[in-house]
């Protein structure tokens, strides 16, 4: 197993690779510059700072010079935030996307499991039906109409929970934001788990069991659960990369400092080196939790095992 | 199922860990007097040397107080100067610092750190987007463009309490100057020990009536009480927290969930809700700045004047702040707005004139431009990214199609639309231009030749020029402001630009706070304000 995942990380490296370089130059050429703004600086003052930033060198200098600081782990000065490296960005953002992120797909694999299950036992059930008709609000309603909703009847009218706000990491500012983002994602391992359940219960092995005796309970607990999260925790690998890594809609809705936001905002604000440095960490997250997702199927299904 | 239950129950076990994982909480001490304000975005930098945006001046203002600083009204009143002194040929101004005026450390504040502050503002190694606006002072603009040495920047300490600055010319609005950000002190011994890590909570040294206490991106700046402020007595608010959310609608909800104690900017959508529910908190003034679009002069059809002034005529400004923009903006028929200091503002001649003779007039000159019916005009009228600026395009497309003008929207996001702006790559496109200083001179130098990219008209008038130039040099108000008037009266006849209209502060200050009095350049100071219990 070991010997597998090192070969696979040491062959995601080209791959991170192209993809840094890739964003590296769509980033220049996009029109419009980080010091384009409604106040323009004079050509002097921006000539002087384009010479700090390197931006006067040809674009492959700009990117030699990028790769080396890059391999002494300096990722760069943020161009619009001017007071903190990309580094010191990321690291005080990234703890708070992951805090509530990981809890949110914490939700979604007990609630989403857990319902999908039953749906699937119940099969055509009006159980079955309803946890599928709230599923599929849940995916189509977008997290922009819901949170703002959410704040208005929780946070406005009824006062039970902060409308917004990171309020330093107290747990009922997290409430809100953090179910906001898992809602959808409940709805998507619902209706996976229910799909792949009820194929589950239909193939020959359970068949056996069943004839050989087993009770219900043991049936599905002991054999027919695992297999059937399988298609789950693919879909995981890369959703828990980007739900991880934050949600600009959420963290701008619920006033949150995590990272979602850098995604959208860097690029629109021309701001490169941060761009590049979420680039890279979120290929790199991607890396890892694929290869998780890999080794985490060797466990679920005995014949899938990386020796 | 018996290990999924155990499973699930872990499950909730870690959610619930994890959810209350570390709390770097903020909670206020219980007597604790905090002013909770929505500054509607991150700071780019807490540096007064390298700010740029009133979002920081909101905050940088509390932290460090200049030679001078801004009154209730809005007027120039003594800083932490007590008193200063202009010399005969209004280029040497010398101010005398007050003897009690310190620094959060302890320190006493001297001209020295005066010094070092406007030389670190102009030196190039800072790169400052800022120093522009200092360039009044003697040598400035050399200094900042690496032609002089930091030593001949007009700025000297004659002794420890008197700062002397000398002026290129005499500059009637120079102590407006002296309340922006960018010329707010800084404490040289400790900005040169610290480097960058200056600006960090339990580093910053400050001179102002707060002092930084914690900090996280995009999450909070929190200021508290700085003891040592000359003025300590009188400051009643114990602590501020600005939080950098951007989305309005999302603020507004948490305002209205008791959250925040002031608003600064809202959502225009919501200003007719507003007006019904929460009338006594709502505040609305004006606001020195202007929104107007700027003609490619450069390039048919806006080398022609005749088609510049019909366009600005067909407009129905009245119909545009009622209906489309809502908040109370005034309709713009001149670019300087009324109550800016020393100054009458100008006005189209055709101001007189009903929206009717208007069009009637507009159609009449773009048929001597040779357009009409059976040869409209079309044109491609870029905006940035807003739903704000996208209904005034439209609702203008609408009003242009009476005198046969056909618009096609150019929408592209805020970093494109000011590179086109910037290198010309446009025909009409959006802009907006807020006053730095309560003065005429701060809007009109945008039609100067010498403003080079930032005339975004690429307007060029020997006469405005000279105009300009003339007013730059006098040390007389009274005939400045007549030069000045004489070169607004040739923008708007020249129209390089369609004014369309002046700004509007929008506050939503809470009925709690005491002393918030709205003024021309949206400025408050936390000390003057007091908060009920």
């Amino acid at each position: 197993m070991w010997r597998y995942s090192l070969r696979r990380l040491a062959s995601a490296i080209p791959t991170l690779f192209v993809v840094m370089t890739v964003a590296f130059f769509m980033m220049r050429l996009a029109p419009g510059g980080p010091f384009d703004r409604d106040r323009m600086l004079t050509p002097e003052v921006e000539a002087n700072i384009r010479k700090a930033y390197n931006l006067d060198e040809p674009l492959v200098v700009q990117y030699g010079i990028y790769l080396s600081k890059l391999f002494r782990g300096d990722l760069g000065p943020s161009f619009k935030y001017q007071d903190y490296t990309v580094a010191e960005l990321i690291g005080n953002g990234f703890p708070v996307s992951f805090r509530i992120g990981i809890t949110a797909i914490v939700l979604a694999l007990i609630v989403g499991g857990a319902f999908g299950i039953l749906a699937a036992l119940r099969q055509n059930s009006l159980i079955d039906h309803s946890v599928m008709a709230a599923a599929m609000i849940g995916i189509t309603v977008p997290n922009f109409v819901m949170a703002p909703l959410m704040t208005l009847v929780i946070g406005v009218y009824l006062h039970l929970l902060p409308a917004g706000g990171y309020g330093g990491g107290d747990l009922r500012n997290l409430i809100l934001p953090t179910v906001a983002l898992a809602l959808p994602q409940v709805a998507y391992v619902a209706r996976l788990t229910r799909a792949s359940m009820i194929e589950v219960l239909r193939s020959n092995y359970i068949r056996t069991a069943r004839a050989k005796g087993l009770p219900g309970r043991l049936v599905v607990g002991r054999h027919a659960l695992r297999p059937a999260f399988l298609p789950v925790v693919s879909y995981l690998g890369p959703a828990i990369a980007s739900i991880i890594t934050g949600s600009v809609v959420i963290e701008t809705i619920f006033g949150i400092p995590g990272i979602g936001r850098y995604f959208v905002q860097g690029a629109l604000n021309r701001d490169y080196t941060l761009v590049m440095g979420v680039v890279i960490f979120y290929g790199s997250l991607i890396i890892i939790l694929n290869l998780l997702v890999d080794l985490t199927y060797g466990l679920l299904d005995p014949k899938i095992r990386h020796d | 199922m018996a290990d999924s239950a155990i499973r699930r129950a872990a499950g909730v076990f870690a959610a619930a860990v994890i959810l209350a994982g570390p709390f770097d909480g903020i909670t206020p001490a219980a007597a604790e007097k905090v002013l909770r304000i929505a500054n509607m975005g991150e700071p780019e930098t807490l540096d007064p040397h390298k700010t740029s945006t009133t979002i920081e001046a909101n905050i940088l203002r509390n932290l460090f107080e200049g030679l001078m600083v801004l009154d209730h009204s809005g007027n120039v009143a003594p800083g932490v100067a007590e008193s200063f002194s202009v010399s005969n040929d209004g280029l040497t101004y010398s101010f005398r610092l007050r003897d009690t005026a310190k620094w959060s450390n302890d320190e006493p504040l001297t001209a020295g750190d005066f010094v070092f502050s406007l030389r670190r503002i102009e030196d190039p190694r800072t790169r400052s987007q800022y120093a522009e606006v200092l360039y009044p002072i003697k040598n400035a603009q050399a200094v900042n463009t690496g032609k002089a040495a930091l030593t001949e920047l007009g700025v000297a300490a004659s002794d420890a309490r008197t700062v002397e600055i000398t002026l290129k010319a005499p500059t009637p609005y120079f102590l407006q100057l002296l309340t922006h950000q960018s010329a707010l002190p800084v404490n040289g011994k400790e900005v040169t020990r610290l480097g960058e890590e200056w600006l960090k909570p339990g580093h910053m040294v400050s001179n102002g009536a707060y002092m930084l206490d914690d900090l996280k991106p995009h999450s909070h700046i929190r200021i508290v009480k700085n003891p040592n402020y000359w003025d300590a007595a009188k400051v009643t608010i114990d602590a501020v927290v600005f939080d950098p959310s951007e989305d309005r609608a999302a603020v507004l909800k948490r305002y209205r969930a008791g959250e925040f104690d002031v608003l600064r900017d809202l959502p225009n959508d919501q200003l007719g809700w507003l007006r019904q529910n929460m009338p006594k908190e709502l505040h609305i003034a004006p606001y020195a700045g202007i929104y107007y679009y700027a003609l490619n002069t450069t390039k048919p059809p806006f080398n022609d004047k005749r088609v510049r002034v019909a366009l600005s005529m067909a407009i129905n400004r009245e119909l545009l702040v009622e209906r489309i923009t809502t908040a109370g903006e005034l309709p713009a028929y001149g670019f300087v707005p009324d109550g800016t200091a020393n100054y009458t503002a100008r006005r189209v001649p055709w101001r007189t004139m009903s929206q009717e003779e208007r069009e009637a007039a507009a159609q009449k000159l773009m048929g001597e431009a040779g357009y009409g019916p059976n040869k409209p005009l079309r044109l491609q009228l870029a905006y940035n990214t807003s739903e704000n600026h996208k209904r005034i395009a439209i609702a203008l497309a609408a009003m242009w199609k009476k005198i046969n003008v056909g618009i096609e929207l150019v929408n592209t996001e805020v970093k494109v639309h000011y590179s086109n702006l910037r290198i010309g790559d446009f025909q009409m496109g959006r802009a907006g231009w807020i006053a730095d200083y309560n003065d005429a001179q701060s809007y009109l130098f945008l039609a100067q030749t010498s403003t080079k990219q930032q005339n975004f008209s690429r307007f060029s008038n020997p006469e405005y020029d000279r105009l300009m130039d003339e007013a730059s040099l006098t040390g007389d108000a009274g005939k400045r402001a007549a030069l000045l008037e004489q070169a607004e009266e040739i923008l708007l006849d020249e129209l390089p630009v369609i004014p369309i209209y002046f700004y509007v502060s929008k506050n939503l200050v809470s009925t709690k706070i005491m002393g918030w009095r709205d003024n021309p350049l949206d400025v408050e100071y936390v000390r003057n304000l007091s908060l009920a219990d």
